[in-house]
C-alpha cells in the first residue's frame, strides 16, 4: 500500500459531517482484545509476536465485511509513514514508536475501523465516526468484534470479563472517546470548571493527540476511565449525557459571545485569516490555535465561503508528516514553518477566502 | 486549578504528578495530610520527598508480603513484579492474582465483576465441544439412539451457528 494515496483524503474522524458537529469532531471506540494461550505483548518474544500476528491477520483477510481492512506491517514502514499513520489517528505514537518487533494495523479505505495488532494488547479495534455518534460505532465496533471473535480465541474470563494487559482496560476493554472543540468554553473561561465536573464523574479529558499530549486548538477528548462493572450501554449513555450538556454549555457561550462582542469575535476570526493567509513562518501550535477561531467563526457565519471541511484539510495538512509528504521531502522544525505558511498562504489565496 | 485534599478535603498545596509507564497520575493534597502520610518533612529543612511514601500514596495499599509471592503458574509472573510494573505478563495472571487483585480492581472501578458483552462464538465453540463428548461417550457406550440424536442437534448446531 502506498501511504501517499491517503494524502488527499480528509478520512471519516475529519469528514465533517455528522450529528453536531459544529462542537463534535469526532466521536471514537475502542475494544483491547487478546488472544487466550499467549502472553500479552508486553512479555511475549518476537516469535511469539510474529504468531499473534498471523492469525490476527488471517482473521482480519476471513471477515465478511463491506469495507475490508487492508494490513500494513508497522515494523517496515518508514518514520514519516508512521508519523502519518499517527497523524490520521490509525495507530498510536506507542505502535508507532515505542514498541518493538511484530506489529502492524489494519484499516479500511474510509478509514472508518483501525485493528492494531500488538499494541499493549494483541489487538485493539477501533471505530471512529464523524460527528457525535456513539451509537453508530457501537454497532460498527461490536460487529466487528464478533467477526474477528468467531476466528480467533480472545481471553475473557468469566468474573473479569475481557483480559487486558494493563488492569484499567479491564471488563469490556471498551474506551469511549469523544472529541470536542470547545472555543467559546475557552473563551468566556468555564472550561476548567466543566472539566472539574467531568472529573467527578469519572471521565477524563485529554488533549487530541491522547494520553498525555496537552489540549491544543481547543480540541479535547473526553472519555471514560471505567471498564469493569458497568455494560459497554452504560457507559456510551453516561458519556452521550455528559456530552449533550457541554454541547448546551458550549453553544450557549457561543450566543453570549455573539451578543455580547461580535464585533471582537469577527475581529479575531478576520485576523486569524489574515494571518495564516499571510504569514511566512508558522508553527504547528499556532496554526491550530488560529484554525480553532477560524474554525469557530465558519460556525458562527462569521466567514463566507470556506466549509467546515476546508477547516479539517487544512488542520490535518499542516501536521508534520502530512506537510512533508506533500512537499514530497524531509523537512526540519525551521524548514517545516516555512513549508506550512507556504501552504497555507497559497491554499487560502486559492480559496479567495476572506471575512464578512 | 484547585484541588482538594484527597485526605482531608481542604484545599490541596501539594501536587505530586508522576508518570508511570506513560500513564500520569496526579495527588493532591495539603500540607497538614502530606506531612501526616511523611511526604514532606515535618521541618522545613528542605524540600525533601519522601519516595517510598510516594510510591505507596500512588500505588495504593503497599503490596503484602503474602500478596507479594502470588506467581502465575502460565508465565512465573509475581505479583509484586506486576505491581511494580502495572502490566500483566498473560492472561492467567487474573486467576493467579485473584485474591490480591479484587481489591486493587476495586480502587481502579469501584468494582471487581465484569458486565456487559461476552463472547458469543467461544459459547457456542464450548456447546459443540460438549456435544461431541457426550456424542463419543454415547457411542463408546453404544447407546446409539441417544447417538443419534446428539449426532443430529450437532450437524444442526454445526449448520446453523458455528461461524466458518
Amino acid at each position: 500500500m502506498n501511504l501517499d494515496s491517503l494524502l488527499p483524503n480528509l478520512g471519516e474522524w475529519l469528514r465533517g459531517t455528522g450529528p453536531d458537529v459544529d462542537v463534535v469532531v469526532s466521536t471514537r471506540l475502542r475494544l483491547a482484545r487478546n488472544l487466550a494461550h499467549y502472553p500479552f505483548t508486553g512479555r511475549a518474544a518476537n516469535n511469539q509476536k510474529a504468531e499473534i500476528e498471523v492469525k490476527v491477520r488471517d482473521a482480519i483477510q476471513k471477515v465478511d465485511l463491506e469495507h475490508r481492512p487492508q494490513y500494513l506491517n508497522v515494523t517496515n514502514l518508514a518514520p514519516l509513514d508512521r508519523q502519518f499513520l499517527v497523524e490520521r489517528q490509525l495507530i498510536s505514537r506507542e505502535l508507532a514508536t515505542v514498541l518493538e518487533g511484530p506489529r502492524g494495523v489494519a484499516f479500511d479505505d474510509r478509514e472508518s475501523v483501525s485493528i492494531m495488532v500488538n499494541e499493549e494488547d494483541h489487538l485493539r479495534l477501533q471505530v471512529m465516526r464523524s460527528g457525535l455518534a456513539l451509537d453508530e460505532a457501537w454497532t460498527e465496533i461490536d460487529k466487528l468484534d464478533d467477526a474477528l471473535e468467531s476466528k480467533l480465541s480472545y481471553a475473557f474470563h468469566e468474573q473479569f470479563g475481557y483480559l487486558t494487559a494493563c488492569p484499567t482496560n479491564v471488563g469490556t476493554g471498551m474506551r469511549a472517546s469523544v472529541m470536542l472543540h470547545l472555543p467559546a468554553l475557552g473563551i468566556t473561561r468555564q472550561i476548567e470548571k466543566v472539566f472539574k465536573a467531568l472529573q467527578k464523574m469519572n471521565l477524563v479529558v485529554r488533549g487530541l493527540y491522547g494520553e498525555g499530549s496537552r489540549a491544543s486548538g481547543d480540541l479535547y477528548q473526553i472519555s471514560n476511565q471505567v471498564t469493569l462493572g458497568r455494560s459497554e450501554s452504560r457507559v456510551l449513555t453516561e458519556i452521550r449525557e455528559v456530552i449533550t450538556l457541554i454541547l448546551q454549555y458550549e453553544r450557549q457561550a457561543r450566543q453570549v459571545l455573539m451578543r455580547e462582542r461580535k464585533q471582537a469575535e469577527q475581529d479575531r476570526v478576520a485576523r486569524a485569516i489574515g494571518t495564516l493567509g499571510s504569514a511566512t513562518m508558522i508553527t504547528s501550535e499556532e496554526t491550530m490555535e488560529l484554525l480553532s477561531a477560524v474554525r469557530l467563526g465558519v460556525h458562527l457565519h462569521l466567514l463566507d465561503d470556506l466549509p467546515p471541511t476546508t477547516v479539517n484539510e487544512l488542520f490535518i495538512h499542516t501536521q508534520a508528516a502530512h506537510l512533508q509528504k506533500l512537499m514530497g521531502t524531509t523537512l526540519d522544525g525551521e524548514e517545516r514553518n516555512a513549508a506550512r505558511a507556504r501552504y497555507l498562504r497559497n491554499k487560502l489565496r486559492e480559496l479567495g477566502s476572506h471575512p464578512r | 486549578m484547585d484541588y482538594p485534599c484527597q485526605f482531608c478535603g481542604q484545599p490541596a498545596t501539594v501536587h505530586v504528578t508522576d508518570i508511570i509507564k506513560k500513564q500520569k497520575r496526579e495527588s493532591h493534597l495539603c500540607e497538614a495530610c502530606a506531612k501526616k502520610h511523611q511526604l514532606i518533612p515535618d521541618s522545613p529543612i528542605g524540600p525533601q520527598l519522601n519516595l517510598p511514601a510516594l510510591v505507596e500514596l500512588l500505588m495504593g495499599q503497599p503490596v503484602s508480603s503474602e500478596s507479594a509471592g502470588l506467581t502465575c503458574p502460565t508465565c512465573g509472573l509475581k505479583y509484586a513484579a506486576f505491581r511494580a510494573d502495572g502490566r500483566f505478563g498473560c492472561p492467567d495472571d487474573y486467576e493467579a492474582f485473584r485474591p490480591a487483585l479484587e481489591p486493587l480492581l476495586d480502587r481502579i472501578h469501584r468494582a471487581t465483576r465484569h458486565s456487559g458483552k461476552t463472547p458469543k462464538a467461544a459459547a457456542q465453540r464450548a456447546e459443540l465441544e460438549t456435544l461431541r463428548g457426550e456424542l463419543a461417550a454415547a457411542v463408546a457406550a453404544e447407546h446409539y439412539e441417544q447417538a443419534a440424536i446428539l449426532r443430529d442437534r450437532l450437524r444442526q448446531k454445526e449448520g446453523s451457528d458455528e461461524p466458518r
